[in-house]
């Protein structure tokens, strides 16, 4: 498995020179698949520590399963979590029943992560998103400058040449670091069999049934699959023609939806 | 999962590189749908979109998702997907044509492993693919395609596919590149993507996925020597662990090593993994790992372990092949953060020995004293401290470095040659303090700015709001007055030719020294002669000071009416012979750095055209001003 080595070398890599350069890292974690990866990669790039607090955002909207996962994870590898909600939209009100999926995803995500920042002051916010899950996620660097307000420059990103990585920490803003961003849907799951790495359960089909990416539960849909093996998910997706955010009502919401979301500083 | 075969092989990058509309998007965007590599949303959304905009479907469009792009139809930044074909797993990346998105373009050809240069056959060669092939050959790829995509435009014609493949083998040579395959195509209509076209029966060779299935993938370089950067050194628990990634080499438990440049010498005593039960004897090029020595010494990131029978070069000064995208033009003597593997320093360039013009290839002529965005140079340069490192021929990984201004990457390049160390006193000087440490004392970095125009024409008026403004800024900034001068160091000199030249070269000296000490310094001198000027400017740039010259223009009819000095009153009177723009001539710079018009524009605009200027090329950290506490309202100021 030559490209699971190089892409586990290179993770690895970014890891080691994000905590070289930053001097509050942490890193986010939504408990899904892309999220446990990470975090198994983080172990081996410190060689069994996680050296920085691990950042759940909280919409209020998780499947129980994925919260369960939470502790559980929490125990198991032993690492600080710090659990984000935006307390204030939520006694303003927001939610799935009375507004559309981008502006609870803008507020109980963006916004409760831009709380979480003006309350920490993280420079450094490592994420797990990939290249192949969005178009405009194919666009990013590996490390990714934020502004104050944490939009993403994207039409003037700055160079990033082999793998001499050079931080450009804008004023106030933060630097997103994004090891996972070669890695693809497939490679996730290669990974998770080759390392057997703990994930929830709600990614294995039930009833004819399965989450192929897990978001808050009244937006996110399951699709039909009797993959109930990491062998039978592999090979499903080896043969699929539909996009693995496909069930992720926010990102269809409107065209450049993504795009939108992404530049006020969604993930 | 015997079917699943190509998930585990190692991935293939290939590069798209090319002028501007020659259809990069568009082809990549064919091999997706070719290949069946698209989702079916994806598909859809794209069909959807065309006819929603009333547009002819455009295989673009499946790559390029920023609204700004599918608008335009031009591809901002850098794409990657991947995808199968044979028993072989691909990643594409898509670079932008753009000149504007070349930095974007670098960003991608940097992980590649093969380029294909698209081609519009029924335009040729253009500016950006010539651009992009001296790039490939900088970047060091090894293979390369020539696509010939719109082939259908030149009616399939061999004549036409003979001249360009000709052109295409000529350019490539020029380069020093290597031409694996010259391939007609269409990527609109689909022809010769991955079946053979009807209407190219004349074409012996393969369609293009063939091609590519049949090229080299980079090898890890495990048979060259040991080169392992310490990225960092850990101390979680009782362990003192040396983490980096081997870039070539391997190593072994029991090694015997040496760290560089620092020269120190230790053994392996234990490789450490997680899980503990994963932790192997040897590691090899690749693969990110961490050490435990035998003996804890103490060294630090940055350093290169080896094994001492093959070590790296170590060396300040470095003969270089480099490409600039800074904003500012490389200029020589100015500090850049320097990044090789881990190791980070200053490199000050000494020497700017060739600049390629781009669209010719060939060397600007006379060599320009600096580098601008976009262009290809050969540099020599000075780091500040030792650093170890390969001949790029040699190591890639060890061979190629980055310029970074201001914090963000300006430049790269790679060492073609270490030159031994020789003192140029020009740049060194005299003083143990450098010049970065001088600029990071003040938080800026100092500069000569030569402002040249008649009495009257707003010199005096400018530079001393400048110095004031910049002052409140944080940027210590002193004006070298004329009258000042003619009162004090050029006491005994008069008006004559010689005098006037002397004169002009005491404050192109003192400036020069006060520059060196740090300060941004603003010249207002009269100063009418090219020559005198060009004179200036090289003794403040041999020296590696910045200096930019700026026209103070304005006609000879306004300035004799302002006359605040009453110079053109006592001159016309009989009093000052030789009076500049009256009996002497005045030569107006043939190529300033900035251009005031004080008749036109009010002497704010003109300030605020000064600042922009001069501010961000000295400014090195905006906190300055704050932690100052002068800054109340700057826009008061002008």
């Amino acid at each position: 498995m030559q490209n699971l080595d190089n892409l586990e070398s290179q993770s690895i890599f970014i890891f080691r020179e994000a905590r070289y350069a930053f001097k509050n890292l942490a890193m986010l974690w939504s408990m899904g698949k892309d999220s446990n990866v990470l975090l198994w990669l983080a172990k081996k790039a410190f060689c069994g520590h996680i050296p920085f607090p691990i950042i759940h955002i909280d919409t209020t909207y998780e499947f129980p399963q994925m919260l369960e996962f939470r502790s559980w994870a929490k125990e198991y590898y032993g690492f600080e979590l710090i659990v984000k909600i935006n307390q204030e939209a939520i006694e303003r009100g927001i939610s799935y029943k009375t507004h559309d999926p981008v502006t609870v995803t803008h507020e109980l995500k963006t916004v409760a992560l831009k709380q979480a920042l003006e309350e920490y002051k993280w420079d450094g916010l490592i994420t797990g998103i990939r290249r192949d899950e969005d178009g405009v996620r194919a666009k990013e660097r590996y490390f990714s400058p934020r502004n104050q307000s944490m939009e993403w420059e994207y039409k003037n990103q700055p160079p990033e040449f082999w793998t001499l990585f050079l931080a450009t920490l804008p004023n106030n803003g933060h630097v997103r670091i994004q090891p996972l961003l070669d890695w693809t849907e497939l490679d996730i799951w290669l990974y998770i069999k080759r390392e057997n790495i703990p994930i929830p359960s709600l990614y294995f089909s039930k009833d004819g049934k399965r989450y192929r990416s897990l978001g808050c539960w009244p937006i996110t849909h399951p699709v039909a699959s009797h993959a109930s093996t990491i062998d039978e998910i592999i090979e499903e997706l080896y043969h699929t023609k539909t996009s693995e955010r496909a069930g992720r009502a926010q990102d269809h919401a409107e065209p450049n939806a993504m795009q939108k979301l992404r530049a006020k500083g969604f993930l | 999962m015997n079917n699943l075969l190509p998930l585990g092989t190692k991935t293939f990058n290939i590069v798209f590189a090319g002028h501007v509309d020659h259809g990069k998007s568009t082809l990549i965007g064919r091999i997706l749908w070719d290949t069946d590599s698209v989702p079916k949303e994806k598909k859809e959304a794209a069909i959807a979109y065309c006819q929603k905009n009333r547009i002819e479907f455009e295989y673009a469009f499946l790559l390029d998702s920023l609204l700004e792009e599918r608008t335009q139809n031009i591809t901002i930044d850098v794409t990657e997907v991947t995808f199968f074909y044979g028993e072989r797993r691909f990643r594409i990346i898509d670079a932008p044509g753009h000149l504007e998105f070349l930095k974007n373009m670098i960003s991608g050809a940097t992980k590649a492993d093969c380029a294909v240069l698209v081609i519009d056959s029924s335009v040729g060669i253009g500016e950006q693919t010539k651009r992009h092939a001296m790039l490939l050959a900088l970047l060091g790829i090894k293979q390369i395609v020539v696509a010939l995509n719109k082939f259908d435009l030149v009616h399939y014609s061999l004549q036409a596919y003979k001249i360009l493949h000709n052109e295409c083998i000529q350019l490539l040579e020029k380069l020093e590149l290597p031409c694996n395959f010259v391939i007609p195509l269409s990527a609109k209509s689909g022809e010769n993507i991955i079946e053979r076209s009807k209407h190219l029966s004349w074409y012996e060779g393969k369609p293009l996925l063939e091609a590519l299935v049949g090229l080299e993938i980079s090898a890890s370089p495990e048979n060259s020597p040991l080169r392992f950067p310490i990225q960092d050194v850990f101390r979680f628990d009782e362990r003192r662990l040396l983490a980096g990634r081997i870039e070539s080499g391997k190593l072994q438990c029991g090694d015997l090593i040496a760290f560089y440049p620092s020269a120190k010498k230790s053994k392996v005593k234990a490789i450490h993994h997680w899980p503990a039960e994963s932790s192997p004897q040897v590691v090899f090029a690749g693969k990110s790992t961490a050490i435990q020595l035998e003996e804890e010494i103490f060294v630090e990131r940055g350093e290169i372990i080896a094994h001492e029978n093959s070590p790296p070069i170590v060396a300040t000064d470095f003969f270089a092949r480099i490409f600039w995208l800074g904003d500012h033009p490389l200029a020589i003597g100015a500090p850049y953060t320097f990044r090789l593997a881990t190791q980070q320093s200053i490199a000050r360039v000494l020497q700017i020995q060739r600049v390629i013009d781009a669209t010719t290839l060939e060397d600007l002529q006379p060599v320009p004293m600096e580098v601008k965005k976009n262009e290809t140079a050969e540099v020599i340069f000075r780091t500040s401290a030792p650093i170890a490192c390969d001949l790029f021929e040699n190591v890639q990984t060890t061979g190629r470095f980055v310029f970074a201004d201001q914090n963000r990457i300006a430049g790269g390049g790679i060492i073609l040659k270490a030159l031994p160390s020789k003192p140029v006193h020009e740049i060194k000087g005299r003083s143990r303090i450098s010049a970065a440490q001088r600029a990071k004392f003040l938080g800026h970095r100092s500069g000569v700015f030569w402002m040249t125009g008649l009495s009257g024409s707003g010199k005096t008026t400018l530079s001393n709001r400048l110095e004031q403004i910049l002052f409140h800024r944080g940027i210590l900034a002193y004006v070298i007055d004329g009258d000042e001068l003619r009162g004090g160091l050029s006491k005994d000199l008069g008006f004559d030719a010689q005098d006037r030249k002397e004169n002009i070269r005491r404050a192109a000296e003192t400036a020069k020294t006060l520059a060196k000490s740090g300060l941004v310094v603003i010249v207002a001198l009269i100063s009418p002669f090219e020559e005198d000027r060009k004179n200036a400017r090289s003794i403040c740039e041999k020296d590696g000071i910045l200096f930019k010259e700026i026209y103070v223009d304005a006609p000879i009819e306004i300035c004799k009416s302002r006359d605040p000095k009453f110079l053109y009153l006592k001159a016309s009177k009989g009093e000052i012979p030789k009076m500049t723009g009256l009996d002497s001539p005045y030569e107006p710079p043939s190529n300033c750095d900035l251009h005031l018009l004080t008749a036109q524009e009010s002497i704010e605009t003109c300030l605020e055209k000064l600042l922009d200027f001069i501010v961000p090329l000295v400014r090195i950290s905006p906190d300055k001003e704050r932690e100052l506490g002068l800054l109340e309202d700057p826009a008061a100021e002008i």
